[in-house]
């Protein structure tokens, strides 16, 4: 037994190894940004000066009288002649998907639907607003007209252009409050805008984009009026304390064309990097962080083919100001005192106008996840229904089998909307008129708004309405947040209540086990434990008793 | 407990045995505790850092297991691993039985053969079947983004995770009747310290019988 001492010499090793592994998983402080993907996109954005050969505030064009918007881009296109015939292709123009038949109608200008105020037609003088035109007030409007685009909504930079909200995309010529917020809206002064044109920055972009649906970031929960100034916490790259980007710095623009999905057609047909293709859109993460952006060993890397870098790194949207989430038309017409109302809930928000029916809003909402490829598949008011359940308008293409789908986020905004029982379509309602149309805002008349909102479409409508729960996706791409800030593993590797808890088509560890062998393994855990545990009683008591005997 | 026969020192395990053994020990710990922690049975480490515990004690395992197959066939130590039946019911009958009258264990433990027949059929199926099918699929599952590289598409990760979990219950199963089967020593902690220093004390007794003996 002398040896003892010096036998157990060998078990240094023991903890040696132990140290060794231990330092391995909790690793040392590493240098800050050695991730190869913040390398990349850092080396992308060095240098950038803009250099312009032009002062729009010199040319003799820009220094006469004007008295409305065309006369203006009249003299705008006296130089740039293409702009207009470059613009009219666009959807930003035709409000068409310009990669679909036109027969097919898909677009707001067509008869594509969304559970909002769910169609343009009848609606146009308020819908345009957000028109990059002037005078699209009814479906006479002649599209081919050059001097009908507006160019001074995306090109001011005097940020004091401002469209009425119910003007057909035309500013005010006097000045007139809207009844619809209570603001007053002032003539442009049309020499200093049209002498401040620029490359469009997040207010261009932003006064509609951020206010889609008619207010403050009424429709994509990732897009509201907090990106206009926003901080690194809401977003990394657009935060003025950070990269300060526009949105025009991601989405590229060639010919007008600006990088993005249009409804079924991806922003991109392949992800690239900058280094496999200089000249290919920034409109992907992957453009500028390449598909490894990750240090070296990080298990986030080995996700980046199957989960999109937005599921993680935006753990939520509207985290500053609130989304709807919810609006059920089937409540709108109620009245108090004969008088149409208007109520506020949470968030300082309406949760009820008798015009709209009811609402819900919220903040800092988790996103819902599905295997999306870039394309979003979506029916228009000649689809058929099905009004058993809930009626997917929109619904992200994509499966775990497809190379080019990743688990992506997306706002879900649910409601309630009419439909045809009889012909099973979506139905679109003829809102926004004045007393004595047939607008449901001035009489509260289902069947006559419906009826006329069809009509308007070219669409047939038996008469017979209901209304039916429906659903409209957004993906979520904006509001991305510091890495700090990104979700941990167990928010979706979580057996109970994780963010993936409905994802089906993969096998997750830590969410999926199977029953049988977890209900048989822990069967024979425990049998063990209880054989072992008779085995020893029955020793401890047969050595009892045969001490008490000798 | 103890027989009649004299007690005498022998030196059972050497020193790379004994660490092998207690550096398993801590391994089959670590994997066992993050293991269960990853299949959703408690949280203890949370999954991110169970996970990166489990991927090195695993690798780390993976890469001693080849110095323990090298030391196998190397010194001829695999010859006590051979099964047989032999007295296997003798061995049976006495922890069934026997040892709960004290009487002596029918197959005592020599320098050149320290497993009964029971334990060459338990130590066989660990060392050839279960830590090999354990440590193949969770190289596997570890390897799970190069499958594609490797020309491994048809493998199934569900199925793959699934043997990976049953293995794992198996194993917790082998630890806890390991556990216990070595407090039945002479004292319960002599074969815990035999483990330690490498020397046990049995009882002298019956030579070793041929069949036993590891070839020279």
């Amino acid at each position: 037994m002398n040896g003892l001492k010096q036998r157990i010499r060998g078990f240094w090793m023991i903890p040696l190894a132990a140290i060794w592994m231990a330092s391995a998983v909790w690793g040392s402080p590493e240098p800050e940004n050695r991730a190869p993907g913040r390398i990349m996109a850092q080396q992308a954005l060095k240098e950038r000066v803009l250099w312009i050969t032009a002062d729009h505030s010199k040319h003799e064009i820009l220094q006469q009288e004007f008295a409305s918007g065309p006369e203006v881009t009249a003299a705008c296109l006296t130089c740039h002649s293409e702009a207009a015939a470059q613009f009219h292709k666009t959807i930003h123009w035709t409000w068409l998907d310009p990669n679909m038949p036109a027969d097919k109608r898909i677009g707001k200008a067509g008869i594509s639907i969304n559970n909002f105020c769910i169609s343009i037609h009848g609606n146009e003088p308020r819908c345009t607003s957000c028109h990059a035109g002037y005078g699209w007030k009814d479906a006479d409007f002649d599209f081919t007209d050059e001097t009908k685009v507006d160019c001074l909504v995306c090109h001011d930079q005097t940020g004091a252009y401002q469209k009425f909200p119910a003007g057909a995309g035309n500013p005010v010529s006097e000045p007139k409050v809207f009844k619809g917020n209570g603001k007053e809206y002032l003539p442009p002064d049309w020499n200093t805008v049209a002498q401040s044109v620029g490359r469009p920055t997040r207010q261009n972009c932003g006064a509609c984009h951020f206010f889609g649906g008619g207010g403050d970031g009424v429709k994509h929960g990732d897009l509201d009026s907090s990106l206009m100034k926003p901080d690194k916490t809401l977003d990394v790259h657009m935060g003025v304390d950070g990269q300060n980007f526009d949105c025009s710095r991601c989405h590229t623009t060639e010919l007008h064309r600006i990088a993005g999905r249009t409804y079924a057609t991806p922003a991109v047909m392949e992800r690239k990097s900058l280094v496999e293709d200089d000249l290919a859109s920034k409109i992907t993460c992957e453009s500028c962080h390449t598909d490894k952006p990750h240090k070296p060993g990080v298990k986030a890397n080995d996700h980046t083919d199957k989960v999109a870098c937005q599921s993680c790194h935006i753990p939520t949207f509207a985290r500053e100001k609130p989304t709807k989430m919810w609006w059920d038309w089937s409540t709108a017409g109620n009245k108090k005192d004969g008088k149409p109302y208007a109520e506020k809930g949470p968030h300082g928000k309406a949760s009820y106008d008798t015009k709209k029916g009811d609402f819900v809003w919220e903040k800092k909402v988790k996103p819902e996840y599905y295997w999306f490829n870039g394309s979003v598949a979506s029916i228009t008011a000649e689809d058929a229904i099905d009004p058993e359940g809930e009626v997917a308008i929109n619904r992200p293409v994509g499966n775990p089998e497809d190379p080019n789908s990743r688990i992506f986020p997306f706002k879900v905004h649910r409601g309630k909307q009419p439909y045809d029982t009889v012909r099973k379509t979506l139905l679109i309602p003829h809102l926004f008129g004045k007393k004595g149309s047939d607008a449901y805002w001035a009489n509260y008349d289902w069947k006559r708004a419906l009826e006329s909102g069809m009509a308007r479409a070219g669409l047939e409508f038996s008469g017979e309405y209901d209304f039916v729960e429906t659903s409209y996706v957004f993906p979520i791409t904006h509001m991305v947040a510091p890495k700090e800030n990104t979700l941990a593993c167990a928010e979706c590797h979580a057996r109970t209540d994780g963010r993936l808890a409905n994802l089906s088509g993969i096998y997750m560890p830590g969410r999926d086990i199977s029953k049988l062998i977890n209900t048989g393994g822990w069967a024979l855990v425990l049998a063990s434990l209880f054989g072992v545990l008779v085995h020893g009683f029955g020793r401890f008591f047969a050595n009892g008793r045969k001490g008490k005997s000798s | 407990m103890s027989g009649n026969g004299k007690l005498s020192n022998i030196y059972l395990y050497t020193r790379y045995e004994r660490f092998w053994h207690w550096l398993q020990m801590v391994l089959i710990f670590l994997l066992l505790a993050t293991g269960f922690e990853i299949n959703g049975a408690y949280t203890l480490f949370g999954f991110e850092r169970a996970v990166k515990i489990h991927n090195y004690s695993g690798n780390t395992w993976l890469i001693a297991f080849a110095f323990f197959v090298f030391w196998l066939f190397t010194t001829g130590e695999w010859k006590q691993y051979v099964p047989t039946t032999r007295r296997m019911f003798a061995v049976i009958r006495y922890y069934g039985y026997g040892i709960f009258r004290g009487e002596p264990h029918p197959v005592p433990k020599r320098r050149d053969a320290k497993h009964n027949p029971l334990q060459r059929l338990t130590y066989l199926s660990l060392a050839a079947i279960l830590l090999p099918i354990q440590m193949v699929t969770g190289f596997l599952y570890w390897a799970y983004n190069y499958w594609p590289g490797w020309g491994l598409e048809g493998l199934d990760l569900r199925v793959l995770a699934l043997v990976h979990t049953a293995g794992a219950f198996a194993i917790l199963s082998f630890v806890i009747v390991h556990v216990y089967m070595i407090t039945t020593g002479h004292t319960i902690f002599a074969h815990t310290k035999a483990m330690i220093t490498g020397w046990e004390e049995v009882e002298e007794e019956a030579a070793v019988e041929e069949w036993e003996r590891k070839a020279a």
